[in-house]
């Protein structure tokens, strides 16, 4: 999708209300309106700011609302944000709020957005998503961050209760893709100053979501309750939303079939098995996540590495067909690109490697081998770093095999998460497994983590490609900037990008309006219902 | 006794104040820290965060700092994982749990295990014994790992008669797979210990001149074999019990209790540093406790012994 229809889109939206999904032509509804869905692990925050994980901001979107909400299929569509404007040069949008409250019944106002972002990126707050402002472009977030300024000079200001002004330092074309992130939510000042951190627990916690909280017991369950207070209540039909916990994702797929649970992951492997036998419950749907193997082409990588010809054949050497098809086998695709191929507005460019067969990939790494001066005489030998998991262990495997005919000998370096991290933050590695996931559904929080002062950890630079990321802030059009930064990262290969992935879920089906065509898998449970069985 | 126990109670302070410093110095040796992320921070929220758990202090007033709280406050810190809860609340929150689910299996495998081990010493070689036997090797091949799926399985999706996992104080249904789970492995040694231990006792000398006196032979069994055949099975029970109610990090995965078994590993692999000292300490104080109690036990099975 253009730029251009983009942005048509979002200010259409936002100029229709906002509705939750209702129940279609001869649905009945259930008369417990209660949904009950799995979470691997303790919801660590439920503090927007300080929140990191996918599944925290899962709760934290049905506690609290953005200026936006996504639909859907993905799209912006209005949160409070009731109006939306934008100056002629991008850089100055003014919000109009809806008549929303807090679930304590105060109203909520433009100066609760203000103290929101001010404390995200107040170094005091010490948020470790603060750096999600700056991805935002918005005034003096970086140098508040840096703590060169204070947080009273964020470029955010409430105009008044009911207009929320932003200024940014730079056109951001993904800026409104942003709102929906729950580190832009607001907070509520009195009850956070009231209670320190423990603002957030079960009796304190004051949001303006669709829901409340109502029991947390950390590391069991989470419990959610319809908010009477939200200003959408009467279309939300969903009463309680339950979070269960359940560490082992085989006891997740069993209690689910025990109907203990309506939504779990598929454990890795067991898709086609149980497509076949529940046709109706068993997903697979695009998810905006990419697998790697990153290089290392810093000063401390090894020098093999430095050479493209090298980073080529490793990356034509995996037979990414084998991986998704027979180890994955959850209807995850092969990647040729680091952005995932779902993502809106993204059009993948036609890389030769996805054209060959892989008999003639491995012919042509073959050559580019002997080319770089390795071969039986000179065999390459490196190591590849994973993260302790028993899928990563399998494609490290298997990525080992695929490099063998090669000539080049795989060490394998399982280390635990921590470890992993801090080497790959310290290019202390040769290849490290990577992934990484959308924070919003465009390109740019893909590619620009290969911007020379991006993540990337194997601190691969190229000038062209940090002009295009550049230009993409301001250009009218970006997916031709996209474009070609794609086809500069499989000449160059900073890393070997394995596979996009999927979200592999049961789901019950008497459960309604959780979103199938966003590649994020932003829900929220104001849109959901329960049908009678 | 009394002396005894003032004695190794005065001990037991060094003994936690050497554990505290060498898990802290342990803890700090390992390669990443708990702010260590996929994406680097910016210097100035690393400083930030380290300033505010006080982690850009020195080692040595880390250290101080800690137990001062410990001491003065009996302030455990906050968890750096958990920015929502004080260590205090985590460990409130799941020991409890942890404590419940592990008396009750430290009963379970107790009784059973006492009674089996007793039965099939007192028909060594007969149908009982051979019965007996087998249950406990049964019990000791399948471990929690193994016996908590296969309960899931059983009683949850193809009987439906207990929920997968959860906890709840008020309804115990949530408790009989943790507590079964946890137990079998632990009565099978105890059953095996008793057994054994039995069998020797009953062989030796005034047990056969009891029973040469005529005196009845339950009243052998209770009053005369019973309590010296306690001897080994006591000093298995004391650590196993502080590792019951100290939480198994497989029962808290396979039953989502939210003990703090997991919460332990958890910090562990997330650097939570806070929370990792304050279960070590906690793991710590009751093993002392504990092996206290094995001696005071110690004691009153066997009059001979004096401390």
């Amino acid at each position: 999708m253009s730029k251009l229809f983009t942005t048509t889109a979002l200010l259409a939206a936002l100029a229709l209300p906002a509705q939750a999904v209702q129940p279609a032509e001869g649905e009945t509804l259930a008369d417990s309106q209660t949904y009950t869905y799995w979470l691997l692990d303790a919801i660590k925050t439920l503090d927007p700011a300080k929140n990191t994980d996918v599944e925290g901001s899962d709760v934290l979107r049905q506690l609290f609302e953005g200026l936006m909400n996504d639909n859907q299929t993905g799209a912006m569509i209005p949160g409070v944000a009731e109006s939306h404007t934008e100056s002629d040069d991008g850089l100055t949008h003014t919000f109009t709020l809806r008549d929303a409250k807090w679930s304590n019944g105060d109203p909520v106002t433009a100066g609760d957005f203000v103290y929101a972002w001010q404390r995200v990126v107040n170094p005091e707050t010490a948020s470790e998503y603060a750096w999600f402002l700056e991805l935002m472009n918005i005034q003096n977030a970086t140098q508040i961050i840096a703590g060169e300024m204070t947080p009273d000079q964020l470029g955010v200001r409430a105009v008044d209760d009911k207009t929320l002004e932003v200024k940014l330092t730079t056109r951001t074309p993904y800026f409104l893709k942003t709102l929906s992130h729950a580190t832009t939510f607001p907070v509520p000042q009195k009850v956070v100053e009231q209670h320190g951190d423990a603002w957030t627990q079960p009796g304190n916690l004051v949001g303006n979501g669709a829901f409340m909280l109502d029991s947390h017991n950390l590391g069991v369950d989470i419990t959610l309750v319809k908010n009477p207070n939200y200003w959408d209540a009467e279309n939300v039909v969903m009463e309680t939303v339950r979070g269960v916990t359940v560490n082992d994702n085989n006891i997740g797929l069993t209690r689910y079939l025990a109907g203990e649970l309506d939504r779990v992951q598929i454990p890795a492997g067991q898709y086609p098995r149980l497509s076949q036998e529940y046709p109706d419950q068993a997903i697979s749907i695009p998810y905006s996540c990419s697998y790697a193997y990153v290089f290392n082409v810093s000063d401390k990588g090894p020098e093999a590495l430095k050479d493209v010809r090298v980073r080529q054949a490793l990356s034509l050497g995996l037979n990414r067909d084998i991986i998704v098809d027979q180890v994955l086998q959850g209807g995850q695709k092969p990647a040729y690109s680091w952005t995932h191929w779902a993502i809106e507005g993204f059009q993948s460019p036609d890389a030769e490697i996805a054209t060959m067969t892989q008999e003639q990939r491995i012919e042509k790494a073959r050559g580019l081998l002997a080319d770089a001066g390795y071969g039986p005489d000179n065999p390459l030998a490196l190591s590849l770093q994973y993260n302790t998991d028993e899928n990563h262990k399998k494609l490290a495997i298997a990525a080992q095999q695929f490099w063998k005919p090669l000539g080049v000998n795989i060490t394998l370096n399982n280390v635990e998460w921590k470890v992993h991290t801090d080497r790959m933050q310290s290019q202390d590695f040769d290849m490290a497994r990577y992934a990484w996931c959308a924070d919003y559904n465009e390109a740019t929080t893909f590619l620009d983590w290969f911007r020379t002062d991006g993540y990337n950890s194997g601190k691969w630079s190229n000038a062209e490609y940090d002009k295009l990321m550049a230009d993409s802030k301001t250009a009218e059009d970006t997916a031709p900037l996209y474009k070609r930064a794609e086809e500069i990262l499989a000449e160059e290969v900073p890393a070997a990008f394995v596979y996009h992935y999927s979200k592999v879920d049961m789901i019950n089906p008497v459960v309604k309006g959780l979103p199938l065509e966003n590649v994020t898998n932003a829900w929220y449970a104001k849109d959901l219902y329960r049908i009678a069985e | 006794m009394f002396a005894y126990i003032l004695r190794r109670l005065a001990m037991a302070v060094p003994t936690l104040l050497l554990l505290i410093v060498l898990s802290f110095l342990l803890m700090h040796l390992a390669p990443g820290g708990p702010f260590t992320q996929e994406r680097a921070l910016p210097p100035q929220v690393l400083a930030n965060l380290n300033a505010k758990y006080g982690l850009d202090d020195p080692l040595w007033r880390q250290i101080w700092n800690y137990v001062w709280g410990i001491v003065v406050h009996f302030d455990f810190g906050p968890s750096f994982v958990y920015p929502d809860r004080t260590v205090n609340q985590l460990i409130a929150d799941g020991f409890p749990v942890t404590l419940t689910y592990g008396s009750l299996a430290f009963l379970a495998a107790v009784l059973v295990g006492v009674t089996l081990g007793t039965a099939a010493a007192i028909r060594q070689n007969s149908w009982l014994d051979y019965l007996a036997v087998g249950i406990s090797i049964g019990a000791q091949v399948l471990p929690n790992f193994v016996m908590a799926p296969l309960l899931v399985l059983t009683l949850t999706l193809w009987l439906g008669w207990l929920p997968g996992g959860g906890w709840s104080f008020s309804d115990p249904s949530f408790w009989i797979m943790p507590v079964i789970a946890l137990s079998t492995s632990y009565m099978a040694s105890i059953a095996r210990i008793t057994r054994s231990s039995m069998l020797e006792v009953l062989g030796s000398n005034h047990i056969r001149t009891a029973r040469a006196k005529g005196m009845p032979e339950r009243r052998v069994i209770l009053r005369h074999a019973l309590r010296p055949a306690m001897l080994p099975v006591v000093s298995y029970l004391g650590p196993v019990f502080v590792s019951m109610i100290t939480g198994s990090v497989v029962i808290d995965i396979y039953f989502s209790t939210g003990g703090i078994g997991k919460a332990f590993v958890d910090s562990a692999l997330n650097r939570d540093y806070a929370v990792m000292m304050g279960v070590t300490i906690l793991v710590g104080a009751l093993t002392i406790l504990f092996n206290l109690v094995v001696d005071i036990l110690y004691a009153w099975i066997d009059p001979k012994i004096r401390y």
